[in-house]
């Protein structure tokens, strides 16, 4: 076993080893001209888009862009059906039903388009603005609406924040505050189906303020140098709560971070939902068969508040806001589908009635539901709970019980 | 966020008369004078931190300060915690007087090795050749909806290490005097504030609205004169154990209330002393209760002389040895209320309830 072990290792070392060799000697290069280097070396990245738009004159037609029309359809659906909670559940905490909410808006082909292209046993490690990929994934209204209430039906048992979503069934790893911690962490599980030979991938999606964050150069490098399956998809909405990209990075955004490790990179048009769904299928396969990451940046606009509690006319004006009105993505696809006879207001009328309509009722029962039995501030602390937490009330008085 | 606003209406109700013509000032407001009274009278000092320059900061204490003071001395980073507060540390190592904000002290935690392996150790390691004169500053403890990773006190946490200063301020006057003190401090100093006071409303003295304001770190304050049971805490715990307190006055018992401001150094003289007279003490804070600073003024009590006046065991009032949940009916069973306070009092005092 152990002599197994050694020698995997060794047989491992001397394969970086040689890469290693053959890199120094086709990547040296020298020069007596003194100079500095920045962007004459690395011309803008261009924007991979497929829908028409205002700088490609025409779309690709239906049989062209080679997807299923019923694909298209519930890639669109699903997209309707984000807005439609997301507006009903913000507000809800207009109202004070809950404490808090965070929407999508804007960033709704981002999610639905990565997410169509995945299988649904790839593991998601989100931030917490891709609530798309769970509707995609088949989670209920009632249960995303369970959560956000923190109710007995929650089935995180009320004790993360609203939006702060984990399912074990749709493969979506509970989210964590603390930003871009799940960046290192999806390197370490797409590590693990490396060593378990699955031929799944981890796919990690966070935002470009997030990327500022020192996990995310620990992340990029560690994945490039263990040759890990995983997919990071970062979400580029132009902002960080107040702060704009100007003051986030210099340089050419996310996606001129990934060649300096060595990693392969495309940056997608965001809002282009058909766009970012052939990105992620050809990011998937290359990540399967090569087994190495890829670094998508997706652009888009955050169209919504940071969250409820943010007002962002604060820093941005809505005149700003407007000028992307006409490039969201829901708009862009619409347009498409409809060009096409694969959609029409009739359907969009019934659909988004029949839906509202299940989204308030889901509400209206999430609120009529019990509050947390208290047992569960106790359990799940310890894989096998320690007396002092079974005692709690002895703990807390010491010898009053 | 209701709820505290009117526990702390109630609370002044009983104290109007002491501070009948005293002016009333948020804890926000105190925080924003002692920084901008700072940097006006020292031109080193500067804040740096996460949306602290054009969002006037998360809560707002810098508010109005990038206008006057310019994008040199305030300061808006990306978001790199560990970055920005190296940098921080780097500055005040070079002769300036950096704040660095945290949005929150749970975010602090991406920084901590440069809060303690740099800014508490480099006087030491440098043999006294680098001081490093920085206030880490922002929330800490329980705030109300956020759950697990945004409600949690740190305070037993920095106070733990050598080569720093703790201060835990409670209400309007800790604020705007002990912030200043931190940033006159030769040493670095973890401010640690309470997002759910931020908002509140306190008396403050004519001396406390003047520019020459400065409490002195590492001394406690009392409160509430009592001789039956001393109540000790810091930050919002004071002000359920002002209400206990008062609530125990109804049936005669006087409780001593200390304010303990500064966790390190921890005042243990004014405790001690307290309990000499007392002969009864409770430690209420919204932190763990293990290696929590209730069990540090335990021990330390048991180790004095005033150990031999305690008539009944010193009695540790905490948070729940849990995360702290979101759902509001489990966050209000993991945090301490003053019924517990009042509770045990009655216990420690052989009275009936
Ligand atoms: C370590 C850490 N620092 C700060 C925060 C506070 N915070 C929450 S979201 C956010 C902005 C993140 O922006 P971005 O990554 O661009 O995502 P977006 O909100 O735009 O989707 C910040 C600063 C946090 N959660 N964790
Ligand atoms: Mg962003």
């Amino acid at each position: 076993m152990i002599s197994n072990i050694v020698s995997k290792f060794i047989f491992r070392r001397t394969i970086v080893l040689y890469r290693c060799k053959i890199r120094m000697e086709s990547n040296f290069c020298y020069t007596n001209e003194l100079s500095f280097i920045n962007k004459m070396y690395s011309p803008v990245i261009p924007t991979y888009r497929v829908l028409n738009n205002e700088y490609i004159q025409k779309s690709p037609t239906v049989q062209e862009i080679e997807m299923d029309t019923n694909l298209l359809v519930k890639m669109y659906t699903t997209m309707i059906s984000l807005n439609i909670i997301d507006t009903m559940l913000y507000e809800c905490q207009r109202q004070g039903r809950i404490s808090f909410y965070m929407t999508n808006f804007g960033e709704e082909a981002v999610q639905i388009g990565s997410a169509a292209a995945l299988l649904s046993d790839d593991i998601v490690y989100a931030q917490y603005r891709e609530s798309g990929i769970l509707l995609w994934r088949g989670l209920n209204f009632s249960d995303l609406i369970n959560q956000c209430y923190g109710n007995c039906k929650d089935k995180n048992k009320g004790r993360q924040m609203p939006v702060h979503y984990g399912s074990k069934e749709y493969k979506f790893v509970t989210l964590s505050s603390p930003l871009t911690t799940q960046l290192p962490q999806a390197v370490g599980a797409a590590y693990g189906l490396k060593q378990m030979q699955k031929n799944l991938c981890i796919v990690c999606y966070f935002g470009e303020g997030a990327a500022s964050e020192g996990d995310a150069h620990a992340a990029l490098n560690f994945a490039a140098t263990l040759i890990c399956p995983v997919i990071f998809i970062c979400r580029n909405n132009q902002y960080a709560i107040s702060t704009p990209i100007q003051q986030q990075y210099g340089g050419d955004g996310i996606a001129a971070r990934g060649p300096a490790y060595g990693i392969n990179t495309i940056r997608v048009d965001g809002n282009d939902i058909i766009a970012m769904y052939n990105a992620t299928k050809f990011a998937r396969e290359y990540t399967i068969q090569e087994k190495k990451p890829v670094l998508i940046e997706a652009m888009t606009y955050r169209i919504g508040h940071h969250s409820t509690s943010d007002n962002s006319t604060m820093y941005r004006s809505n005149q700003e806001i407007n000028s992307h009105k006409n490039k969201i993505p829901i708009v862009l696809f619409k347009k498409y589908l409809e060009q096409f006879n694969l959609w029409d207001m009739n359907k969009e009328e019934n659909f988004i009635n029949f839906n509202k309509k299940t989204v308030l009722e889901a509400i209206t029962i999430a609120e009529k539901h019990k509050i947390p039995s208290w047992e569960d501030l106790f359990t799940d602390v310890y894989y096998k709970m320690p007396n002092h937490i079974s005692h709690p009330v002895v703990e807390e008085t010491g010898w009053l019980v | 966020m209701f709820a505290s606003v009117v526990r702390s209406v109630t609370r002044r109700s009983f104290s109007t008369s002491r501070w009948a013509a005293a002016q009333q000032m948020t804890v926000r407001d105190a925080l924003n004078s002692a920084i901008d009274e700072e940097m006006q009278r020292d031109d080193r000092v500067f804040i740096m931190g996460e949306e602290v320059a054009l969002y006037d900061g998360a809560y707002k204490v810098s508010r109005g300060l990038l206008k006057k003071y310019g994008e040199n001395r305030v300061i808006d980073t990306p978001i790199t915690e560990a970055g920005f507060c190296g940098m921080a540390v780097g500055a005040a190592m070079g002769g300036l007087r950096p704040i660095c904000e945290f949005m929150t002290f749970n975010f602090a935690m991406q920084a901590i090795d440069q809060i303690i392996n740099s800014a508490a150790k480099t006087y030491y390691m440098s043999a006294g050749k680098i001081n490093v004169p920085i206030v880490f500053r922002g929330p800490n403890g329980a705030a109300a909806g956020v759950a697990a990773q945004h409600s949690q006190c740190y305070g037993a946490w920095f106070a733990h290490c050598p080569g720093l200063k703790v201060v835990s301020p409670y209400n309007s006057e800790d604020c705007k005097g002990l912030l200043k003190a931190a940033i006159r401090d030769p040493d670095p100093v973890v401010f640690l504030e309470n997002e759910l006071l931020y908002g509140v409303q306190y008396p403050m003295s004519d001396e406390a609205l003047t520019k020459d304001f400065v409490l002195p770190i590492g001394k406690a304050k009392v409160e509430r004169v009592g001789k039956h049971i001393t109540l000790v805490a810091h930050s919002k715990a004071v002000e359920l154990a002002l209400e206990a307190a008062n609530e125990l006055a109804g049936k005669g018992i006087e409780a001593e209330v200390i304010n303990l401001r500064s966790l390190r150094p921890l005042d243990m003289d004014t405790i001690a002393q307290s309990v000499v007279k007392t002969n009864h003490l409770i430690s209420i804070e919204q932190g763990w209760p293990q290696c929590g600073i209730g069990a540090e003024i335990s021990a330390r009590i048991m180790e004095s002389e005033a150990f031999y006046y305690l008539e009944s065991p010193v009695i540790r009032i905490t948070g729940v040895d849990t995360p702290m949940p979101y759902a509001k009916s489990l966050e209000q069973k993991a945090l301490p209320v003053p019924s517990d306070i009042v509770d045990v009092t009655n216990r420690l005092l052989g009275l009936s309830q």
